[in-house]
C-alpha cells in the first residue's frame, strides 16, 4: 500500500513521521528489507553542499529621494557589476561577475579572489556592501549617481536564483596533457596526476529520485540554510542519458531551477569560491526530502556510492574541444575511497562537492521535518523525463 | 636530538656564503633542503630541516643569525583557516605529505602543520582559501 504526501503531511504535524538520510536509509534498507522499509520510513532527506556552476540573486533597491531609474545605467556591489536592464530598481548579481579591474587569466592563471559570490557570501553574512549606481535621468527618475553602503535588510527584496542546481551525476575531470591545468573542475595535473569529481553522491538529491517521481515544478526544499522551491527545470535538465538497472543516471542528466529569499540564507551554506584560473562561483547548500510513497521510492533512495556510476573525461583536449569522447566509467565509491585505478595506475582522486556539508544538509532538513517546522510538497507539474 | 624547520632569508651580500655547507661541516647539522629560492643580487629564501643533537642545532642557528641571516620558525607561516575550510577534499591528492589529510568515515579534511614543506601546491587548489601562506 503507498502512501501520498498529504498523509505523510499528516504524520509530519502529529510529530510521527519517520524521516531518514539518505546515507541512513542505506543500513536500514540493509537490514529491514524494501518492503518493511517502505511501511516504515515516510521521508528520506538529500543533500549537496557544491559549487553551482548557475547562480546568482536578484535585488530590488529601495528608492532615493529625488528617484533614480537605474535600468539601463551602470551598477556595482562592491565594484561587482550587476545587470541592470530589468527595470528602474531591479537587478541582478551573477556569481562569476567580476570587478571591471579583474586581471582575469591576463595573469596566468587568475586567481579571481573577489566576484559575485563572494558578494552574495558578504550580504548574507550580514556584511554591507557599497552599491554605486550611474543613470542617465528622466523626468520621473531625475537622480544620476548615487553611492552608498547597503546591508541585505536595506533591499525590499533580496531572492536566490539558480537557473541550474542540484545536477543529478557529473563528469570526473582528468587531464592527459603533459602540462598543468586550470579548469572549473579545479586544477588537474598533468598525464592524470589526479582525478576530480562533483557530486554527493548517495546523499545527492536527484541520485535519490532518479526518474523525478517526487521531485517537480513547486517542490519545497532547503536551499543555503533557509526554504527554497523547485521553479523550473534546471537549464541544461537532460533526462535522456544511459542510465543503469537502477535507473540511475551514468553521467550527467538532470538538473533543477530553484528558488529562495536570500534574507532567510546563511552564509554557512552560501560560500563565494575561486577557481583559480577559470572564476569565481558560488557553492550552494541544497537539500530535497523524498517522500516514501512506495516500496520504489525506497529502492531508489537506498542507492549506494557504489551502485553509481559516471564517466571519467579528459579535460586538457576532449572537453574544450567537444570531442564528446569517455575514457571510461568509475562509481562513487572507488572516487571517495582516495584513488581509482584508471589508464592502468592509480589515480589520486580529490572532490568538489563537499560529502561532510553534504550530510550536514540532508540532518539539518530531517530535523525541520521532525520539529514540524517543514512540510512536503506534491509537485505542481513535473520535470521532463523523457 | 632536535629538529627543526625553518625559513632563511637571505639579503644579497649573504648569497654566496655556503650556508648549508657549513652547517653540515662546521656544526654538524643533517639539512633537508624543503624549498629554495635563491637568485644571483637578489634576497635568497631556504626553507630547511635542520636535523641533529640539540647543541648542534642551536649552535647552526647561532650562525646562521651571527652571519646576518634572517632566520624564523616555519610554523608561523602556514595557516589552515578552519572557518574558510567546506572540506571538499580537492586538495587531498595535491598534497605531498599529507599535511593536509582525510578522515574517509567522516569526510573530514584536517592539517598537520608538523608534516607541512610549505611547497604551496594547496594554494591555488583552495576554492575558499582556507590554506594561507605569508612569505
Amino acid at each position: 500500500m503507498g502512501k501520498t504526501i498529504a498523509e505523510i503531511n499528516e504524520k509530519i504535524k502529529k510529530g510521527k513521521a519517520v524521516v531518514v538520510t539518505a546515507e541512513e536509509i542505506i543500513g536500514l534498507v540493509q537490514i529491514k528489507g524494501t518492503k518493511k522499509a517502505a511501511q516504515e520510513v515516510d521521508v528520506v532527506t538529500t543533500g549537496t553542499f557544491s559549487p553551482m556552476c548557475s547562480s546568482g540573486a536578484y535585488f530590488n533597491i529601495k528608492q532615493t529621494i529625488p528617484r533614480m531609474k537605474i535600468g539601463g545605467g551602470r551598477a556595482y556591489f562592491n565594484n561587482v557589476p550587476v545587470y541592470t536592464g530589468f527595470a528602474a530598481a531591479d537587478v541582478l548579481l551573477g556569481a562569476n561577475a567580476l570587478p571591471d579591474d579583474d586581471p582575469r587569466n591576463a595573469v596566468y592563471p587568475g586567481q579571481f579572489l573577489y566576484g559575485g559570490a563572494h558578494v552574495l557570501e558578504a550580504l548574507v553574512g550580514g556584511k554591507s556592501i557599497v552599491y554605486t549606481a550611474f543613470a542617465y535621468g528622466t523626468d520621473c527618475y531625475p537622480l544620476k549617481k548615487r553611492e552608498e553602503s547597503l546591508a541585505l535588510k536595506d533591499f525590499n527584496d533580496a531572492v536566490l536564483f539558480n537557473p541550474r542546481n542540484g545536477y543529478q551525476n557529473y563528469n570526473v575531470a582528468v587531464n592527459l596533457s603533459d602540462k598543468i591545468i586550470y579548469t572549473y573542475m579545479g586544477v588537474l595535473r598533468p598525464r592524470a596526476g589526479n582525478a576530480n569529481y562533483c557530486s554527493a553522491g548517495q546523499l545527492s538529491p536527484l541520485l535519490n529520485d532518479p526518474l523525478y517521481r517526487t521531485i517537480g515544478i513547486g517542490t519545497r526544499l532547503f536551499l543555503a540554510g533557509g526554504v527554497g522551491y523547485v521553479c523550473w527545470p534546471g537549464t541544461q535538465h537532460n533526462p535522456a542519458v544511459p542510465r543503469g538497472k537502477n535507473k540511475v543516471p551514468r553521467g550527467a542528466a538532470g538538473t533543477l531551477g530553484v528558488i529562495g529569499d536570500l534574507k532567510g540564507m546563511s552564509s554557512q551554506w552560501l560560500r563565494g569560491a575561486s577557481f583559480t584560473g577559470y572564476g569565481t562561483t558560488l557553492a550552494v547548500g541544497l537539500g530535497v526530502p523524498i517522500p516514501i510513497l512506495d516500496e520504489e521510492m525506497i529502492a531508489f533512495t537506498s542507492v549506494r556510492d557504489e551502485d553509481i556510476w559516471t564517466k571519467v573525461v579528459d579535460y586538457s583536449h576532449d572537453y574544450p574541444q567537444g570531442t564528446g569522447k569517455v575514457l571510461g566509467e568509475v562509481n562513487y565509491g572507488e572516487l571517495k575511497s582516495g584513488k581509482i585505478h584508471f589508464l592502468n595506475k592509480d589515480i589520486p582522486t580529490g572532490g568538489l562537492s563537499s560529502y561532510l556539508k553534504a550530510r550536514e544538509v540532508a540532518e539539518t532538513l530531517k530535523k525541520w521535518i521532525l520539529k514540524g517546522k517543514f512540510y512536503l510538497t506534491d509537485p505542481v507539474a513535473p520535470l521532463p523525463s523523457s | 636530538m632536535a629538529k627543526k624547520k625553518v625559513i632563511l632569508t637571505f639579503p644579497p651580500a649573504l648569497i654566496e656564503e655556503p650556508v648549508t655547507y657549513n652547517l653540515i661541516k662546521n656544526y654538524d647539522c643533517k639539512i633537508n633542503i624543503l624549498k629554495a629560492t635563491v637568485r644571483p643580487k637578489e634576497k635568497g629564501r631556504l626553507v630547511i630541516e635542520l636535523n641533529g643533537s640539540k647543541e648542534a642545532v642551536s649552535r647552526g642557528l647561532n650562525y646562521l643569525k651571527e652571519i646576518g641571516i634572517q632566520v624564523e620558525p616555519l610554523a608561523q607561516e602556514v595557516r589552515y583557516l578552519k572557518d574558510r575550510c567546506s572540506h571538499c577534499t580537492a586538495c587531498i591528492p595535491h598534497c605531498p605529505t599529507d599535511a593536509l589529510s582525510l578522515d574517509r568515515e567522516e569526510m573530514k579534511v584536517s592539517f598537520h602543520g608538523e608534516r607541512c614543506i610549505i611547497c604551496e601546491a594547496c594554494l591555488p587548489v583552495c576554492a575558499y582559501k582556507a590554506m594561507e601562506i605569508q612569505f
